[in-house]
């Protein structure tokens, strides 16, 4: 800024700290659409490229049949890529989550088998399988943690090794049975249930309501502040926009999918959707208004600073890693229930690189510091738009992994420009 | 040498009012070893409420590591340290801090995808509600700490913000450098350590910094600026410490000196004449 600017702004500061109007909020809006702060644009433009390409191939795409055959493919590696999301806010990497989720999967499927045949066994059930099971990954992840930051190791090495022992040891726990065949009704039931249909309408309502209530709860106490706020038509707007998009999407799972006109009909929103999206939003909470959540992002931006004002940037890291193997945990046991069984494969294949991709994807930079929770979101459905677009295509596993890694580097290209823009205007 | 120095100064400064009183600060005898090197020796330093001493000395000469040590950084390997004529023992920053002890570093402690409150209130943030074991699954408390925020920066005449939900990095240099200043003195401290603050920074920029340090002592707080830059220092100095090769040569009242003794000083001699200085 020169010096001549610095004079001129002279008393911008309080400016600012008027309430601004409607179209100043829009023009502030496009004015960062030009400076290349594109946020979730590029994904979404690409979403509805994806979905067009794979309409126009094989008709069967845009099915609500498909759509929630969709939403229960991506859920295990959203909900995986949740925590890929903080230890990338981090500058760190974590690859042992596809074995980690594994270990949790194969704990869950195993200890619910014995619970049948012995008795010592018999008090368990999913309701505290599922926690035990997820409480094993915790406690790998705090292992991890522990050796990355006692020993000044670098994550990539250790979670490194991880990969390799925790598939070792999911080997080891299956033995030469080969399959875990998981007969709890609860556990195999989790990704497949849909609920009723009027639930699909509540969910979507409470969703805008709890977003709309914490909106002008925001604003309120802003303006009572005497801070600057969003302008409340722009939150109706912004309310009436997320109202139709969530009444489409109800109206969607509502429709009756069943392949037969005879048969009982299937309709209603999947059980793994609204897991899914409780964990967005408490996930979102924890980055985005806590100090944890700070303190993440604090020390991806920039590490010695965070260690100057007294965080104790060791215990957030450990934490951060526990926290990335306890969803692993959680992602493993949705895979698990997704197959109705855990074998000498799981957490294998392309998991890991999925998960990791639909961070990145969605706008999660590796560098530290940069993300959004809801990056996964969007970064998974990408991913397994392409994997089941493939799929309903029957293009062979190669052609696959050659679009889908197409996929991801236009993804980072974009946000390179993007950011190459942002640095250029300043905003950077 | 340095015995004698102090002593010098002391008689020196009895001649000023606000010298007469508790120094703020006191170092006595404070050494710092890293290996061979010998970073500090027996230092004595001192700084006063009210007043803006500088920190001079050429590359290596013991500057950083002086503040760091006072910071609580790391330790002095000996010597003792006074804060209002208490002798205390500073072993983290979370000690300096709770005296009273700010430090704006010479390679800014900001972080650069925090927006400009994130940052003023980084580590010490404020929360809705209390919990000694769930401190950090709190809400934070937004709208009070970026009020906070606006008013410091308001009271030290920072204006040229657009906003300060802007993330650091899209600020200028000089209007980082304010707002870490600001975060120094968000927290009722007493004492301000300046490294370097004006380095790297245009006419215009260091102008609005070298400001800016004024307004704090006149807000009767210490304030130590290390710097490179004679001319800066002295128009905004009251006093000027000389470090060379880790020892103390000397204090000097800025009125009753000029560059010439001060470069002497610095250079033992060596260098008469800087480039640009003015005589
Ligand atoms: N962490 C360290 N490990 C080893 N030696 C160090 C360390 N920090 C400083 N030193 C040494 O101590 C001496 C004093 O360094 P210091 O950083 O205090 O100098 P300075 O006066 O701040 O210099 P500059 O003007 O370049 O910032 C130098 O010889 C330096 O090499
Ligand atoms: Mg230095």
């Amino acid at each position: 800024m020169s010096a001549h600017e610095t004079i001129e702004n002279q008393g911008a500061l309080l400016d600012s700290q008027m309430p601004q109007s409607p179209a100043e909020y829009v023009r502030a809006y496009l004015r960062r659409l030009r400076a290349g702060d594109l946020g979730a644009l590029p994904i979404i433009v690409g979403l509805v490229i994806i979905a067009i390409i794979f309409q126009s191939a094989n008709a069967n795409f845009i099915t609500p049949r498909n759509l929630v055959n969709l939403v229960i493919q991506m859920a295990g590696i959203t909900v995986i890529a949740y925590g890929v999301v903080f230890v990338l806010l981090l500058g760190e990497i974590d690859l042992s989550i596809g074995y980690v989720s594994a270990v949790a999967g194969v704990s869950a499927a195993i200890l619910l088998r014995d619970s049948l045949t012995n008795p010592a066994l018999s008090w368990m059930d999913w309701w505290n399988v599922i926690p035990i099971a997820l409480a094993i990954a915790a406690a790998v992840g705090f292992l991890h943690g522990l050796l990355i930051t006692f020993f000044q190791l670098p994550s990539f090495i250790v979670t490194l090794a991880g990969l390799l022992a925790w598939n070792g040891v999911v080997l080891l726990i299956i033995g030469p049975g080969g399959t875990v065949v998981i007969q709890n009704a609860v556990v195999r039931d989790l990704a497949s249930a849909v609920l009723p249909p009027i639930w699909s309408w509540i969910i979507v309502g409470v969703f805008v309501a709890i977003y709309g209530i914490n909106e002008f709860w925001t604003m309120r106490t802003r303006l009572r502040a005497g801070l600057r706020a969003k302008p409340a038509s722009i939150i109706i707007a912004q309310i009436a926009f997320m109202s139709v998009i969530g009444a489409i999407i109800a109206y969607v799972f509502n429709i009756n999918r069943a392949l037969n006109a005879e048969a009982l009909p299937q309709q209603g929103m999947p059980v793994i959707a609204v897991i899914m999206l409780i964990l967005l939003m408490l996930l979102t909470f924890v980055a985005e208004r806590t100090r944890f959540g700070r303190y993440v992002y604090a020390i991806g931006g920039n590490k010695e600073a965070a260690r100057r004002a007294g965080i104790r940037v060791e215990r957030i890291r450990v934490l951060v890693f526990m926290l990335s193997s306890f969803m692993a945990g959680c992602g493993g046991i949705i895979l698990a229930s997704r197959l109705k069984s855990v074998a000498t494969d799981a957490g294998g294949g392309s998991l890991l690189l999925y998960a990791i991709a639909s961070a990145v994807i969605g706008g999660t930079s590796l560098f530290g510091g940069r993300g959004k929770l809801s990056s996964a979101v969007l970064g998974a459905l990408v991913i397994a738009s392409v994997d089941n677009g493939m799929g309903l295509l029957n293009l062979s596993a190669g052609v696959k992994f050659i679009i889908t890694g197409l996929v991801l580097l236009a993804a980072v290209v974009v946000d390179a420009l993007s950011r190459r823009r942002q640095s250029q205007s300043g905003i950077r | 040498m340095s015995e004698n120095a102090f002593e010098e100064d002391r008689r020196h400064d009895a001649q000023d009012p606000i010298y007469s009183g508790t120094p703020l600060l006191e170092t006595r005898g404070v050494s710092k070893r890293f290996g061979a090197v010998e970073a500090l020796s027996q230092v004595d330093f001192d700084a006063y409420a009210g007043e803006v001493v500088a920190l001079v000395g050429d590359n290596g000469a013991g500057k950083s590591t002086l503040i760091k040590g006072i910071a609580g950084i790391y330790g002095f390997d000996e010597g003792e340290t006074y804060f209002e004529g208490k002798q205390v023992s500073i072993h983290s920053p979370r000690d300096s801090a709770s005296l009273g002890i700010e430090v704006v570093y010479q390679d800014l402690a900001l972080a650069d995808n925090l927006d400009v409150v994130s940052n003023m209130f980084l580590g010490r943030e404020w929360l809705q509600g209390k919990s000694r074991l769930f401190g950090n699954l709190l809400p934070l408390s937004e709208v009070e700490m970026e009020q906070r925020a606006v008013a410091t920066l308001g009271e030290l005449a920072v204006t040229t913000l657009q906003s300060v939900r802007l993330p650091v990095a899209s600020l200028s240099g000089g209007q980082r450098q304010s707002v870490a200043i600001a975060k120094a003195v968000l927290w009722n401290s007493k004492l301000v350590i300046l490294d370097e603050p004006t380095a790297a920074l245009g006419v215009a920029q260091t102008r609005q910094v070298l400001n800016l340090v004024r307004r704090l002592a006149e807000k009767k707080l210490g304030v130590v600026v290390i710097s490179h830059n004679l001319h800066d220092i002295f128009e905004v100095a009251d006093r000027i410490t000389v470090l060379r090769l880790g020892h103390k040569v000397k204090t000097y009242i800025t009125k009753d000196t000029d560059q010439q003794e001060v470069v002497h000083a610095i250079t033992a001699g060596q260098v008469k004449v800087v480039p640009g200085m003015s005589s």
